[in-house]
This record gives structure tokens, sequence and C-alpha cells, in this order.
């Protein structure tokens, strides 16, 4: 391979995995669009910045990136705390202004080689092999790869560091703030290392996709695991691949490449919803019914336990009048007797069911719940 | 005036074998294969005041919603006024939680009262000036009548309370489901609700009421259903308020009902009374809050 | 150029009346969003319309508006589709959903726009006015369909009117009521969907879910009657419509989505603070009448009970006495109560009860004893 497609490539597996790292929080935290309304304003600090210093790769630009992030985070509670808007109104009426301001600078003072609106949209992973890292006249690579090494390390180290704060806080906020382990101060910690992320992603991938890095392989490692550790680990394994699958195509067909990062990572994610063991659609839809037939099958246990030697409790499986007899629908009657028969809960004799030892003990425990 | 129709209805049809008004036969209600309510059976005649008793998720708000058809039940059968829910809506009035609702929306409390008469008018129409006048009527019920104009948030707990079952009123119903109508309200207003439900019942209509306060049970309702997620027991309050069946409801939490049973032989009685002295119901309630 | 000039400029006056129309659905829909709490839905399904429109494009080959925005509905719908599944099948939470599905789609969406740029194909270079909007690019024809659908959505409305309020206040009782909840439902959110939609040659879709949103959050601050609110929310997105297309055209180089948006952020900072009785500088006022009022009392209560100690409630006394006890507030809470005539100023900086300042404060001590 080219050494260029290959500097590429290792750029977009750093950006995807500096983005997990920070984002299976954020999926955990329930605070996913907050760090979208984050990505998007961002671009406020990136272009004041931009437009006093000139360089893209200026260190401002990260001050005023994350300054703005913390920013619009401060925004969203205070409109919140006002009880004048509700909800997400909140996030929704901070973000649009200040990625609107920004977008107007671009236009109208920006709008060079460096910083286009094109550049917001999809950033250029493309040109990340012309933009060097020199020092003393030694090529130490493209200068991305540096940047979002960096960042990647500074998100490991966080989250290594803080990690007993970022579990307690996340999963029980009052425990946290109980332990002394001031919840909010993680939450605006959290969202400067989004802002960083941000900034640090912005030159490769714009600050539309972030987002999607952020989220989509968390939210994809949320459907595989239950344990944070893993989580993270799977998070980073699912950015990786989309990296890799994401470059992989749009090289074939010339596309977008952060933008086919994205999609390949959302071909990820609705993979492990459709056949995730446990937590997928067709695993949950198998148990689901599983569920339901035993459930079915325990309600009439139940009852032939209720009414044993009693003329209400001799029952044929003859649905119809199974049915009848209970309330129920045909369906759900004939349903309960398959569904005790193969799990051998029921006797048939001359057509009447009667429940065998095993069966009695099973709606026993069911009555005890 | 709003009431003088229902009553001729009524002596108009002497049914004595008049269908129970909530007939359930084994009613199971899971949310996914957890059961909330179990195998259920109740039979609630017509023209009583009925408290749905229990531990907190014993299936109470359950039970009221699937009596209402808004839970799909797992199996069993639901019958409102001797036929499914669906034939007698309109002869059904419904209180549900005050907290379910934004009490910031944009609306007045006249108008949240209207929205009782929405199932009658019909497609494409508004509620008209008759409309609005009942609609005060019911306000007027409640002593709400001077709060017609205000905006919804500008309301206390109560008289959001009120303003829910003045809503219910106007629905003009043979029977009324009502989710825990005394959360959060002052002494006065519960007072002044339970009057109301009082009346109601009088006027041969059937009330049912999920409540948690055990406290009041005997002297607000004539007839209980003791919920844990299974139908304990059901009757008439003196047959079912008992300290074995109550045990059984609510299992480990035996020190409330041993309170109780203290209540009961008079040791707590005058401090538990105190705070409901006779006042007169609606004095307290046109001004009060700001 | 004179503001009377833009209106008898034939293109420009449609291209205004276009934006106007756009603002209005979109305000009017957005009150219900706002209130069904379905704020960030809408961002998610205008940046889902991306792939949408480019694929409409793609396929037949036209940029005529009804096209491009059929297929801009349908990956809307879409979208919607997958956030319900991904809330109803698996833990994740409605921002995460959101999240997700705005990113998968909007992703989709720059990479067929990433395709289509390297196509031969003619006429593509329109397709940018989608992302930010672009008002200019309204032709006649696009106006006369948007003020047909607008139409169609003021009709719903109004049909639907009564149905829809107790959609959003409380559904669960219209469905007690034997009202088809889940079908109003969908109509409702079908109806946003295409508000959406139509706003999206205005403003674009990654700014799209401001305009629903802004406008209704400052129409609220104004009133506390829906109707007003929804009409309120249109009037506001109209405006804001319009006066961002005039700005956007009269200056080089300005969006108009982002325009457009600084615009209607402008109306809900000034409503936010001005609103009669809900805006902040109402509650501020509230707050500083209720301080100088205690302060007032305070000084009434004080007077009157270093008078007592002398035996009499009348005994004047310096203000610096009063000082003492309440600070320095208590010459201006002194002058109030002057005014008020509770109190006479007896020679030099010398202080008194009337007699109704002395029934007051013995009002207000009792009042403070219960």
């Amino acid at each position: 391979m080219d050494i260029a497609y290959l500097e590429i490539l290792i750029v977009a597996i750093l950006v995807t995995t500096a983005s997990v790292i920070p984002g299976v929080f954020l999926v955990l935290r329930r605070t996913a669009m907050l760090s979208d309304a984050i990505s998007h304003s961002v671009l406020f600090g990136i272009v004041i910045a931009f437009l006093v210093v000139q360089d893209l790769s200026h260190p401002a630009l990260i001050v005023g990136a994350a300054a703005t992030g913390i920013l619009t985070v401060a925004l969203v509670e205070m409109l919140n705390r006002t009880g004048k808007v509700h909800g997400d109104t909140a996030i929704g009426l901070v973000f649009p202004l200040l990625f609107s301001l920004a977008v107007i600078m671009i236009s109208r003072y920006a709008g060079n080689v460096h910083l286009d609106t094109d550049a917001v949209l999809s950033g250029e992973l493309a040109f990340v092999p012309f933009d060097r890292l020199l020092l003393g006249g030694l090529d130490l690579g493209p200068r991305s790869a540096w940047l979002l090494g960096g960042m990647l390390l500074l998100n490991l180290l966080f989250v290594l560091v803080f990690y007993k704060e970022l579990k307690v806080s996340t999963f029980d906020p009052e425990l946290a703030e109980a332990q002394g382990f001031r919840p909010k101060t993680m939450h605006y910690a959290l969202m400067t290392l989004v802002s960083l992320t941000v900034v640090a992603a912005f030159q490769t991938v714009g600050s539309l996709l972030v987002i999607a890095l952020l989220i989509v392989p968390a939210a994809t490692s949320y459907l595989l695991t239950d344990r944070l550790s893993w989580m993270l680990v799977i998070g980073v394994v699912a950015g990786v691949l989309s990296a890799v699958f994401g470059f992989a195509g749009a090289i074939q067909l010339d596309l977008s490449i952060s933008g086919s990062i994205v999609v390949a990572g959302g071909i990820l994610f609705l993979l492990a919803l459709v056949i995730a063991p446990r937590r997928g659609l067709l695993s949950t839809l198998r148990l689901r019914r599983k569920q339901r037939s035993d459930f079915a099958g325990n309600l009439l246990a139940v009852h032939l336990l209720n009414h044993q030697g009693t003329e209400k409790g001799t029952e044929t499986c003859q649905s119809d009048r199974l049915a009848a007899s209970l309330n129920w629908e045909p369906d759900y009657a004939q349903l309960a007797c398959r569904n005790l028969q193969a799990r051998r809960l029921i006797e048939k004799d001359d057509g009447v069911i009667t429940l065998t030892e095993k069966g009695a003990e099973v709606a026993r425990a069911t009555m005890m719940l | 005036m709003m009431t003088e129709a229902t009553v001729q209805q009524t002596a108009s049809k002497p049914d004595l074998n008049a269908p129970l008004a909530v007939e359930v036969n084994d009613l199971t209600v899971a949310y996914r294969s957890k059961p909330v309510l179990w195998d259920v059976d109740l039979n609630v005649p017509t023209g009583v005041l009925m408290a749905i008793l229990g531990p907190n998720g014993a299936g109470k708000t359950t039970l009221l919603k699937s009596l209402l058809g808004l839970i799909p039940p797992a199996a069993g059968k639901v019958q409102i006024l001797g036929q499914p829910y669906a034939k007698v809506q309109k002869r059904v009035g419904y209180v549900p939680q005050r907290g379910s609702v934004d009490w910031d929306f944009p609306t007045t409390v006249l108008d949240v009262v209207t929205m009782g008469v929405y199932g009658k008018i019909g497609w494409f129409k508004r509620p008209g000036k008759a409309d609005r006048t009942a609609a005060m009527g019911a306000l007027a019920r409640v002593g709400m009548e001077n709060f017609a104009t205000r905006q919804i948030s500008q309301l206390s707990g109560g008289q959001q309370q009120r303003v829910f079952l003045a809503r219910a009123l106007l629905q003009d119903a043979d029977i009324y489901f009502m989710d825990e109508p005394f959360q959060g309200v002052d002494a006065t207003t519960e007072r002044a609700i339970i009057a109301i439900l009082q009346e109601i019942k009088d006027a041969g209509k059937t009330v049912i009421v999920v409540h948690h306060d055990l406290q009041t049970v005997e002297e607000y309702f004539d007839w209980a259903l003791l919920l844990n997620v299974r139908a304990i027991a059901s009757g008439p309050v003196g047959e079912v308020f008992t300290g074995e069946l109550l045990r059984q409801s609510y299992g480990g939490k035996i020190s409330f009902i041993e309170d109780m049973q203290r209540y009961r032989l008079g040791e707590d009685a005058a401090a538990l009374q105190s705070s409901a002295r006779d006042l007169p119901p609606w004095e307290s309630w046109g001004g009060g809050e700001g | 150029m004179m503001l009377l000039d833009w209106f008898s400029d034939y293109t420009l006056r449609t291209v205004i009346l276009g934006s106007a129309i756009l603002g209005a659905t979109s305000g009017a829909l957005g009150s219900f969003a706002v209130l069904r709490r379905q704020a960030l839905l809408g961002d998610a399904v205008a940046h889902s319309t991306l792939p949408g429109i480019v694929l409409a494009f793609v396929l037949t080959g036209t940029k005529t508006s009804l096209v491009l925005l059929l297929g801009a509905a349908l990956t809307g719908w879409l979208a919607t589709l997958l956030i319900l599944l991904i809330l109803r099948q698996t833990r994740i939470r409605e921002d995460a959903a959101l999240g997700i599905s705005l990113s998968i789609f909007f992703g989709l969406g720059i990479v067929l726009m990433s395709w289509v740029q390297r196509q031969p194909i003619e006429h593509k270079a329109g397709l940018d006015r989608f992302l930010f909007g672009q008002a200019a690019a309204l032709m006649r024809e696009d106006v006369i369909l948007m003020s047909v659908l607008a139409v169609v959505i003021l009709i719903m409305l109004i049909l639907f009117w009564k149905e829809f309020k107790l959609l959003s206040f409380n559904p669960e009782y219209a469905q007690t009521l034997g009202l088809p909840v889940r079908r109003l439902d969908i109509l409702l959110t079908g109806l946003i969907v295409v508000s959406i939609v139509l706003g999206l040659q205005m403003v674009g879709v990654v700014l799209m879910s401001a305009m629903l949103l802004a406008p209704a959050a400052a129409a609220r601050q104004w009133t506390d009657k829906l109707s007003k609110m929804v009409l309120l929310s249109a009037l506001f997105g109209a405006v804001a419509g319009a006066i961002g297309t005039i700005i956007s055209s009269s200056v080089s180089h300005l969006p108009t989505g982002p325009t457009i948006i600084v615009v209607v952020s402008v109306f809900v900072v000034l409503s936010l603070f001005l609103a009669p009785e809900r805006g902040l500088v109402w509650d501020w006022r509230r707050r500083y009448a209720q301080r100088r009022s205690f302060a007032v009392e305070t000084a009434l209560v004080n007077l009157y009970q270093l008078a007592a100690q002398h035996g009499s409630a009348r005994h004047p006394h310096e203000t610096s006495a009063i000082e003492v006890m309440m600070g320095e507030r208590a010459r201006k809470a002194l002058q109030s109560l002057q005014s008020r005539g509770w109190v006479q100023a007896s020679g030099t900086d010398l202080w008194s009860l009337t007699e109704d300042g002395e029934d007051k404060a013995r009002q207000l001590m009792l009042k403070e004893m219960h």
C-alpha cells in the first residue's frame, strides 16, 4: 500500500479511537445530544481563533474551541434553569445560533483554502499526508497523526486516572456526590474533553460527523456488553473496524473518506442491532416469543393446579373450549397447551390434561412469583 | 343542571339486575415476562365508592389502566358496565395522576375542563357555548369557578387535582376511575374531593380510586380491593379491611400495619384526626395561592 | 436600495414570500414539537433528509423541488422509524438513539454527495443549497408548491385542532375518551416532518431544527394560550424567514439559513427577557419589588418598636437610629413610607409614625406572629 494511504488509515484509526473513549460515557450518561450540540458550536470557537491567528493548527484554536464547548454546556444549563423552556429545547436553541454565526463568519471572512464550508461538513482526511510535522528539517509524519495521537493519549489517561469517579458518577450521581466525587466536575471535565476531541478531529472529519464517531461505535458496544471496561474495549474495536472498512470502501469507490467511515460504523451498529447475542433484535424476538409461550404455559399450569380434581380443572387441549373456560383467545390457549406439552409439564389421559409432578412444581413456583 | 338528564335516565331504567360496574376475569398483565398483575378476578357492583389498595409495585395503577383499556392484558377479560370498554367509553370518566401531564402547557383551567367533552362532540367540531357553560358548572362544583381563566401553571397541587376532577365530572359518566387523587393535596382539598366522590356515589354511580393512605380507607370508602400483584380480597370495606388480609397484601411492611392497628385502637386517633378538622370544605379554596 | 425596492423586485418578492410561508409552517408545527417534548426529533429528522434528497436527484436526474422533497421525506421518515426501533427494542436511551440515527443518515448523505460530485452529472451544483439553505434558489413553482402544502397543513391543524391539543397535553386521557391516539400521533408527526422538509430549502438540513424550535420557544413566552402560541410562532417564523432572506440577498457571501437562524435567535433572546409577565426582566422586577417592600415593612416595624420603648408609638427618631437596625436601606425605605403617608418627617431628619402608619405596623407585627 502507498505510504500516503497508510498515513490516512492510521489517522482515521486514531480519530475514531480517540472519539469512542469519551463517547462510551456520553452514551451511558445520556448526554449524546448535548455532545452533538458541542460538536456544532465548537466551530464558533475554531473560526474566531482562526480569524485571529490565520492558522488552522495553531494551539489558540484548541483554547477557543474548548471555551465554546464549555460555553455551550453552561448556556444550556442556564436556559434550563430559567424554567422558560423545557427539556431538550435549550440544546436545540443554543447550538444552531453558535453554528450559524460560525458559518456566517466563514462565508464572509474566511472562505479560503483552509477553512470553507466543505471542511466543516466532512473534513479533509485525504489531505492528511500533505500537512507534515517538521522538526528542524526532520519529517515526523502527518501533523494530524500527532495531534490525534495526543488526543487519544489524553482521553485514555483521563479515563484511566478517573475510572472510578467516572463510573460512580455515571451510574449513581447521588452516591458519587455523597462520596465527594463531584459528579458536576466530572460532567464538565468530560464535556471539555469532548470539545477538545472535536477540535482535534475537526481537520480530518469536520465538525458535523464527529458526533457519529463519538457515539455510534460506543452504542454498538453497548449492545454487546454489560461491563464498562468491556464496553470501552469493544467500542475501540468497533471504531477501528469502521475506520478500516470505511477507508477501504472510500478508496475503492472514490467517496468521502470520513463519510464512509461513519457509514461503516452505522452498518456495524445495525448489524449489532440485529444479531447481537442477547440484546440483538433476533435474540430478543426469540426470547420474547419463548417468554410469552412460557408465560402462557405457566398461566395454564396455575389454572390446572388451582382447580385440580374439580370440574373446572378438567380441561382438554381443545383450544376453543379451553379458551372459553379461561377467558382467553383460542390462539393463546393453544400456545399455552403446546408450551406445557413441549416442557413435559402435562400428561394427556383420554384428551384430559393433568399436571405432572414437575408441572405442579412449576405452577406452585409461579404462584409464589 | 347537568345532572338532570342522568337522573331521568336512571329513573327511566329501574334495572334491578344492573350489570356489574366492573367485571374482571383472570386478568393477567405482564411487562416483558414479569407479571405485574396475576390472575385477577374482580366484581364491583354499581353504586360503590371503592379503593384499590396495595403496597408500592402492587400493580394498582396498572390495574386501573387495564380497566380503561390503556394497557393490553396478556390474558383475561375486562367488562365495564357489562360491556367491553370500547362500547362504554362515553360513560366512563377518568382522573389521571396529577403528575402525568405538563402543567406548564399553554392553556387555561376552563380549557382543560372542557377537554372532558372532546370525546362526545365528534370530529371537526369545537366545544360550543353550552359546553363551556357546563364546564363552568363542573368548576363550580369543585369550587374553582374563579379560576376559569387562570393559566394552569399558576395552580397549586390541590387545585390541579380539582381541575382534573372537574374535567371528569363534565364527562357526566356512570363510572369514574381515579388514580391517586389525594396525592400531594392539602387536607381541605382532600375532604372536598371525597365529599364530591360521595355525592357521585349517592347518585347511584360508581367510583374506583387508587388509594395509598390506609388511615382514611374506612372513613372514605365503602368497598375495597386489596391488591398485591394478585387480588388478595375485595368486597365491603368492613370485610376486607382486616389485619390478616392487610398483612397478606402488605407482606413485610408490618410495622405500618401495626401503626394502623394502634390507630384503630384509638391511641393515635386524636393526633391523626386533628389534621382533618371540620373546616368548611370550600372556604380556603378561593384565594390561598397567589 | 430602499426596503420598498425589495418588494417591487419580482424575483425577490417571490423569494421573500416563499421564505415567509416556510417560516410560518415550521413555526406553527414547531409549537407542537416543543410542547410534546420532541425538540430534538426535528434535528434528527432534518439531518436524515440529506441522503433522500441526493438519492432522489441521482435516481431521477431532476432538481424539481417536489421530487427532492419526496426523497427527503422518505429518509426522514425512515430515520424516525429507526429511532423508534432502537428505543423499543434496546436499552439505548432517547438522546443516543437520536444521535445514532442522525449520524448514520447524515453520514450516508455526505457519502452520496461526494459520489455525485465525482460523477459527470450535469446541474449537480444546486444540491449544496440543502446544506445551509439558499432562498435565492426558490422558483415561482416552488413557492406555489409550498403555498399549497402550507394551506393543507393549515387546514389539518384547524380540522384536528382539539384532538392535537389534547394529544399534546394528555395523550392517555385522549385514549380513554376513545380518540384514535396512535393515528393522530402519526398524523401530527407526519405534518411536522412535512414542515421540516419544506423548510430545508430555506435553512438547510443542519439548522432546520432551530427553525422548528426557536419561533415556538419565543412565542411561548408571550402567551398562555395554545392558539395564540401557534399563531405567534407562525408569525415569528414568517418574519424571521423574510428578514433573514432580505439580509442574505442584500449582502454578498451571506448564506441564507444561518442568517435566518440568527434573526430568529434574536427573537428568542428578546422574548426570554422582555415578554410581559414571563420574561426574565419581569422576574427581576418582581424580585426587586419584593425586596423593596420587605425593606419598607421592616423600617416601619423598626420605627414602631423604637418608639414603643419611649412609651408612645409616635415618638420621633433620626434616620441613623433606623440605619443601626437595617443598614443603608433605611433612608430610602423611610422616604417611601413618607410618600405612603405612614410616616411623617418632623424637623430635620426626624421621623415619626402617622396614625395610619401605627395601624399598619401593628398589622404587620400581628401577621409576623402567625
